[in-house]
């Protein structure tokens, strides 16, 4: 499963949200997630890995669930992403 | 028992078990090792009790600073568990047979590079988190032992070699009750935030680091400028009795605090405080001061990954000037360059940056940056009694291009319909020789002179003031620097205006008289000088500072200057 956002934060994703994504995605043990943008691909379980995405206002982010509870997943970190004010669904 | 002198950089006597601050040295060597197993156990160890520790330095933060300081530790305990730095590192103990501190060494490089190479300043900065995160791995793999000043949590006097501004950042009033280094002087920016803070220190004492042990006890008297290192009982005693003293003498400078500054004649001068941040204000208050003679609005743009919006700084401008209640707040725009750098101006590198491209200059070329400043103030104006002056005005050509930007701001805010004040007052700092000797054609032009004494002394004296080999030309009393204080005060006054000095100088006991006598309108100093100040000058007369000023113009060096105003103490 996966949806894509928008970021809005005018700083990108920096230290505090990309914690709030990393620990909402570790929770689910059975579930892998992921984040994809500009043609990068990273554990969404890796701060450093999020954090290397480099994104910046503007960009936009694919986030990708697989296995397990990837719905309740999915669902969880777009919480994250709306209520940190990072981004918005992307249509 | 054993004493070293330094430089007495923040008044007040604190006792206390020594701490030592000092940034370990890593040197790290690839050895190939037999047991790879013991190896990655030995890593795993590291990382287990690097966890514990920054679990409760989170927990400890989050209690005493506030959940926003905390989010820090708690992206560095991610960083810890992060699989994208595990796994390389094992892989790589595994893989190539190599020590462990090795192997982490060469992953997180690579990270820190990445993050060093990004586009954003922000994630720039995450360097910085990586290699803190990476040092306390290293520390647990080497056996060094480290604590940050963050860390601390017991009351101690702080030994270092010198205190950044980040190390100062991390100090807690709480625990830390003063500090000691071996370099910097009076102005150094550890004395101007020990003095800030109120916590007693001594800088510049050259060899106090190897001199004291983690545990000692350490007397620093910040009044005398003495370390004393195990002291006996007695002598414990003997400085308990004095900081009691000074407590004394410090409520008798409180009972001051609500009057007017008046000299034994009956002259009135007006005593202002130094600030650089809204936090300040209190203090300005707390000590009586008359006004803010001197509001750095660097700190503003310090600390940041980009320039402080319009709105930022018109809070920040508003809160003062609220605060001050109807008194006068003179705002110095953006004094940054020289030593002072913003990493995401992205700025070249100078081989002689107090000479360089720096406020005023840097204000003229980039003015999307001053214009904002200007906006914010013009808005701010509206709350209080603002005057704004701008730093390192070495021609009238700069004054008058300067003053044009902010006349066209604000003719552009009225048509927006935003309320400006009409009685802004607009003046210079005084630091560059060329204008203290044309000041009088200065004085036809602006409101006011502030007296910038640091500068103006190493620009007269060709002496850069970090240099300690050539600091003994730092030398406030040299009749040149009195000679040039007198042509902008006599400049100033010849035109009906005021002339302030928001210096160290203007603090400072010995020049205290001769200023008076060369008849300074405003001293701006450290809020906490401003009561021994007043103090001083009700014990003084104007008329026969007057005379003494006239002698010391006429003396040929600064300690003739020196003896001569001690003369008259007795």
């Amino acid at each position: 499963m996966q949806k894509t956002f928008r970021i809005v934060d005018e700083d990108g994703i920096h230290a505090r949200p990309a914690t709030a994504l990393v620990n909402t995605a570790t929770k689910f043990k059975e579930t892998e997630a992921f984040a994809e943008a500009k043609g990068k691909k990273v554990t969404l379980k890796s701060i450093l890995g999020v954090l290397s995405l480099g994104l910046e206002a503007g960009d936009t982010l694919t986030l990708i669930t697989e296995g397990g509870e990837e719905a309740e997943a999915l669902s969880a970190l777009q919480d994250v992403m709306i209520k940190e004010g990072l981004g918005e669904l992307h249509e | 028992m054993s004493k070293i002198s330094g430089i007495a950089a923040s008044a007040g006597i604190a006792v206390a078990r020594a701490f030592i601050l000092e940034h370990p040295d890593y040197t790290i060597a690839k050895t190939a090792v037999s047991d790879i197993e013991a190896e990655v156990a030995k890593l795993n160890d590291a990382l287990a009790k690097s966890r514990v520790e920054l679990q409760g330095i989170k927990e400890r933060t989050l209690a005493e600073l506030g959940e926003k300081k905390a989010e820090i530790f708690e992206s560095h305990l991610l960083i810890l568990d992060d699989p994208e730095l595990i796994s390389p590192v094992t892989d790589k103990i595994r893989q190539e047979s190599v020590n462990a501190d090795y192997a982490l060494n060469e992953v997180a490089s690579q990270f820190i590079a990445m993050f060093e190479n990004m586009k954003s300043a922000y994630l720039q900065e995450r360097a910085a988190d990586m290699r803190d995160v990476t040092k306390r791995i290293m520390n647990h793999l080497l056996g060094i032992h480290y604590v940050s000043p963050a860390e601390i949590n017991e009351e101690v006097i702080v030994i270092a070699q010198d205190l950044t501004p980040s190390d100062t950042a991390q100090l807690n009033r709480k625990f830390v009750k003063g500090f000691t280094t071996n370099i910097g002087g009076r102005t150094s920016h550890s004395a101007i935030m020990a003095r800030s803070l109120e916590i007693p220190a001594v800088v510049g004492t050259k060899n106090v680091l190897s001199e004291v042990k983690a545990g000692d006890l350490v007397i620093v008297d910040g009044l005398s400028g003495d370390v004393l290192i195990n002291p006996t009982e007695a002598e414990v005693a003997e400085y308990k009795a004095k900081q009691e003293a000074y407590d004394l003498q410090i409520a008798e400078w409180k009972k001051l605090r609500d009057e007017p500054t008046v000299s034994a004649d009956g002259k009135h001068v007006e005593l202002a405080a130094n600030i650089g941040t809204p936090n300040d204000v209190n203090g300005v208050i707390e000590n009586g001061g008359e006004g803010v003679g001197l509001y750095r609005t660097e700190f503003l743009y310090m600390g940041r990954d980009k320039l402080p919006s319009e709105e930022i700084q018109y809070n920040a401008y508003r809160t003062v000037l609220e605060n001050m209640q109807g008194k006068p707040v003179v705002v110095r725009t953006l004094d940054i360059g020289g030593d002072k750098e913003l990493p995401y101006l992205d700025l070249p590198k100078e081989m002689n940056p107090f000479l360089g491209f720096r406020a005023i200059r840097l204000c003229l070329d980039r003015q999307d940056i001053f214009r904002t400043q200007l906006r914010a103030l013009l808005r701010a104006s509206a709350h209080g009694d603002l005057r704004i002056m701008f730093p390192m005005i070495a021609t009238l050509g700069e004054f008058r291009a300067a003053r044009d930007l902010l006349l066209e701001e604000k003719a552009k805010l009225k048509e927006e319909g935003k309320e400006v004040s009409d009685n802004i007052q607009l003046g210079i700092m005084v630091e560059i020789p060329s204008t203290a000797v044309l000041a009088d054609q200065f004085a036809k032009e602006v409101d006011f002179f502030s007296i910038g004494t640091n500068d103006l002394i190493q620009y007269t004296m060709a002496a850069d003031r970090m240099n300690e080999r050539v600091s003994y030309l730092y030398q406030p009393y040299n009749p040149a620097i009195l000679r040039l204080v007198k042509i902008v005060i006599d400049a100033a006054h010849a035109e009906g205006k005021w002339t302030g000095m928001c210096g160290e100088m203007a603090g400072d006991a010995t020049a205290i008289p001769l200023l008076l006598g060369l008849g300074l309108d405003e001293f701006s100093m450290s809020a906490t000088s401003i009561l021994p100040a007043r103090s001083q000058i009700a014990k003084l007369s104007a008329q026969d500072m007057k005379e003494l000023a006239a002698k010391a113009l006429q003396l040929g060096t600064a300690e003739e200057v020196a003896a001569l105003v001690e003369s008259i103490a007795k």
